[in-house]
């Protein structure tokens, strides 16, 4: 239910509408930003700020200090099983002649 | 009726109407003259006496090959014009593609258009221009074809079908069906976005991307596959129902089961992005200039270099492998490591938002 | 993609499945039965079977899907309606692509649309609206689906179509909304359940607050959790370390979305707008209490249920139908008779066929890798 994805708001389209445009990856869309504007803070410190977006409505501000908490939850316990160093030094085997190039 | 191209220039001529009526579909003088300078003037395809129907010399091509390959595709998309090409362009490369996949080399291609009545005569005169510049730039001459004129509502502003022949190379045999434990499967590059392109074209999702088709003739990619692979096994062309589709197809034909790595499928950022918010898989998606080629493993290296050294296969990676496991079944190995199944689809892909 | 490679990382996974192994190994030792997970949320659904977490977990973990896919459990009367509205000739029926295929007892959209109905497919109700103002001559009704993540949106767009006095849009709304839902599943007698993987995206906008019963009044622990395969795999850790401690809470492993408080601005448009319907009818579990919203009297004008006639005729399920079932976690859908022969994505005939988020239409489509159906088919 509720599909969901980040994106950074990189411009303020409508400031009385409230609308933004959001990239996500390269795509662009123009959403309703209602839901994370604060009332009475100027729109355009919202540029910049990662969003998540459903249906073309940003829902919630994507909180950086968060995120990087649970990832760092996470590193945390890649390192107790002393596994994270290996892996990154590169003991996972290519499949075949080579990996693919991925743009990202 | 048939009109063969060619049909020699005559003069003089009425200027034409701003848009196609049913008198062009007519039979009478206003059809010749639509055709004469929509259609002949730009595909220049030769000169000689107006016959219905194109001619070959039997021991030039059985010069080139031992086999004829014959094959024909009909052409609807909306919008007809797109990021990376048009309805004109995706007619010439994808018949020419559905006879370099059979390792033939394409040698003449027939047009039938279907116009609805009222389709601004610019529009049928730009996608006359793409043809014959894509035909031109490939090598593959237009040398027969027809036009018919509908009412309104009858076809969607413009139908085009191709008809292609070609000549298999001596010695070279491919098919669906001979792909076995062991082959390397190929692709020519990045998937997806074709089908991401013309969905976005259409406006609707109301999204800016730069998202182009793939559109291309891949003719001279295949040459070049089949000259540093001859064993290949088999190559398809990744249309509609994208490499899942091909990839289910190869499974069932061969008895094999396929084994693909999400890791190594080449996919362009934005056109995950694409797929991320719409909720699109874009194995599923379409592509109009990207072949599978199933190889076997002595020949896997040479086959993926010579992809990659071909400007049309620079984004070329070895995406799985053919298996004796699970047979009629492709999975695909996830990012984390996890199997997933990739199914045939049952319909079109529709976006999500659950 | 920031914010997704980062939670899709294959090592981090390594290390989670690692612990999530020696964990469940130690609370495994004279346990009968797998540990019960039910994921609520169809986006947890489909994400599970697109990383294909299930055949990189220890087997006495076993995730149940829940019904949190709005497509899966609207009920036919409703598709049917809609066919209705989408069928008359001034309207323009604009729609999410996930309810095209859901059958109704006569056709679905898709059906309705290839006979001629003009039916829209669009990503945002705000596309919505804009063909409102751009067929002022054509009636726009937007297909309003969804569980509260959604109903904002919905909310939201009214209230914009308020402000511009736009007439010829409204709205036929099947919103629902999923703490009653839980309830109602958590009441049944013989459910078996261990514990919960909550939804990311509907708490952004409710909270976590509103699931506390869970935890209070049913003993049972629920994390809510984000939609990477990481996401999942912690959240699977943070469910499974309450269960050994002997503990029940709510906890929030999607911190960077979910604020505890959810979105305030988000609430006050649904509150705004909509009001609670009495009862709500959802496929495969009847009717629940308080579980639908409607239009508020006030935004009447919006409202496709009082600007059309529609059949309003309540379909029951097919008979040999076992989605309720399925849905509880009693039945896996491929023991369901029909799973696969009569009922397939093709032709749908219970719930959980329609959407790919639905549990038995992701085993058909993705293969659950230990479902034994597949294993050797050809």
């Amino acid at each position: 239910m509720c599909l969901g994805i980040p994106g950074r708001i990189v411009a303020i389209v409508d400031e009385d509408a409230m609308l933004a445009s959001v990239d996500v990856s390269g795509v662009r869309r123009t959403v309703d930003i209602v839901c994370v504007a604060e009332p009475g803070r100027d729109l355009g410190e919202l540029i910049g700020a990662w969003v998540l977006v459903h249906v073309g409505f940003a829902m919630s501000v994507i909180d950086e200090e968060e995120a990087a908490a649970t990832l760092k939850v996470l590193t945390e316990i890649g390192e107790a099983e002393g596994e994270i160093e290996a892996m990154r030094t590169g003991s996972v085997e290519p499949f075949h002649p080579s990996t693919a190039p991925r743009a990202q | 009726m048939n009109n063969a191209f060619p049909i020699p220039v005559r003069a003089p001529r009425r200027a034409l109407p701003k848009s196609v009526t049913l008198a062009h579909g007519g039979g009478g003088s206003a059809m010749r003259d639509l055709i004469d300078e929509v259609f002949i003037d730009t595909f220049k395809s030769t000169t000689g006496a107006p016959e219905d129907q194109a001619r070959f010399d039997l021991a030039a091509l059985m010069a080139q090959g031992d086999r004829l390959a014959f094959t024909t595709d009909g052409f609807v998309v909306d919008p007809l014009f797109f990021p990376g090409g048009d309805i004109g362009k995706l007619a010439v490369c994808g018949t020419i593609n559905d006879l370099a996949v059979g390792a033939a080399r394409p040698v003449a291609l027939s047009c039938a258009v279907i116009i609805e009545e009222g389709l601004p005569l610019a529009t049928l005169r730009s996608v006359a221009r793409s043809m014959a510049e894509t035909a031109h730039a490939a090598g593959v001459p237009i040398v027969t074809g027809d036009t018919k004129v509908v009412a309104r509502g009858a076809c969607d502003k413009l139908f085009i079908t191709t008809t292609g022949i070609g000549v298999v190379r001596t010695g070279i045999e491919v098919g669906i069906g001979r792909a076995r434990p062991g082959d390397v499967i190929l692709v020519n590059g990045q998937l997806g976005d074709h089908g991401a392109a013309i969905l976005n074209a259409r406006g609707d999702l109301a999204l800016e991307t730069a998202i182009e088709s793939d559109c291309a003739a891949l003719h001279g990619l295949i040459d070049a596959l089949v000259a540093a692979a001859p064993g290949v096994r088999t190559m398809r062309d990744a249309t509609r129902g994208g490499v899942a589709a091909v990839l289910n197809e190869l499974a069932a034909a061969s008895g094999v089961g396929v084994r693909i790595r999400e890791l190594d499928t080449p996919i362009r950022s934005d056109v995950l992005g694409f797929c991320e918010i719409l909720g699109l898989d874009p194995l599923y998606l379409a592509n109009e200039g990207k072949i599978v080629a199933v190889v076997p493993p002595d020949q896997a290296a040479a086959a993926l270099q010579a992809l990659r050294d071909h400007p049309l296969g620079r984004g070329a990676a070895a995406i799985g492998r053919v298996t004796d496991t699970r047979p009629g079944r492709v999975v695909m190995e996830t990012r984390l490591g996890g199997d997933r199944i990739v199914d045939m689809l049952v319909g079109d892909q529709l976006p999500r938002i659950c | 993609m920031r914010y997704v490679d980062e939670f899709r990382d294959p090592i981090l996974a390594r290390g989670l499945i690692r612990e999530i192994e020696t964990l469940s190994a130690r609370m495994e030792r004279g346990r009968d039965r797998p540990f019960s997970i039910m994921e609520v949320c169809g986006g947890h659904t489909h994400a599970i079977f697109r990383y294909g977490l299930e055949g990189l977990l220890p087997d006495i973990i076993e995730f149940v899907h829940g019904p949190g896919c709005p497509v899966c459990v609207l009920p036919m009367g409703r598709v049917d309606d809609c066919v209705a509205i989408a069928e008359q000739p001034e309207v323009i029926f604009a729609t999410f692509g996930d309810a095209m295929r859901v059958p109704g007892s006569r056709k679905s959209l898709l059906t309705a649309k290839a006979e001629g109905a003009d039916i829209r497919m669009v990503y945002s109700p705000l596309d919505a609206l804009a063909l409102a103002r751009r067929n002022p001559e054509r009636e726009v009704v937007f297909f309003g689906l969804g569980f509260e993540t959604t109903m904002p949106s919905t909310a939201l767009t009214v209230l914009r179509a308020a402000r511009e006095s736009i007439e010829n849009f409204s709205i036929f709304c099947n919103h629902i909304t999923i703490i009653p839902t839980l309830r109602a599943l958590l009441e049944m007698p013989d459910l078996g359940i261990d514990g919960f993987i909550g939804p990311g995206h509907v708490s952004m906008v409710i909270g976590t607050e509103p699931y506390r019963f869970i935890a209070e009044e049913f003993g049972k622990p629920m994390v809510v959790a984000g939609f990477e395969p990481i996401d999942l795999l912690q959240s699977l850790l943070m469910v499974l370390r309450q269960l050994d401690e002997g503990r029940a809470a709510i906890e929030n492993q999607y911190a960077r979305v979910v604020p505890d408080a959810g979105n305030p601005r988000a609430m006050g448009a649904v509150e705004q707008v909509y009001e609670l319907r009495p009862t709500f009818e959802w496929r495969g579990l009847g009717s629940i209490e308080h579980s639908g919203v409607r239009l508020r009297d006030a935004y009447a004008r919006f409202d496709a249920e009082r600007r059309f006639s529609t059949p309003e005729v309540q379909v029951a399920d097919p008979a040999a139908c076992r989605c309720g079932e399925v849905l509880t976690g009693q039945l896996k859908p491929w023991a369901c008779p029909m799973f696969g022969t009569s009922c397939t994505p093709e032709t749908p005939l219970g719930a959980l066929m329609v959407s790919s988020e639905g549990s038995c239409a992701a085993y058909y489509q993705y293969g659950g890798m230990r479902q034994p159906h597949l294993e050797g088919a050809a």
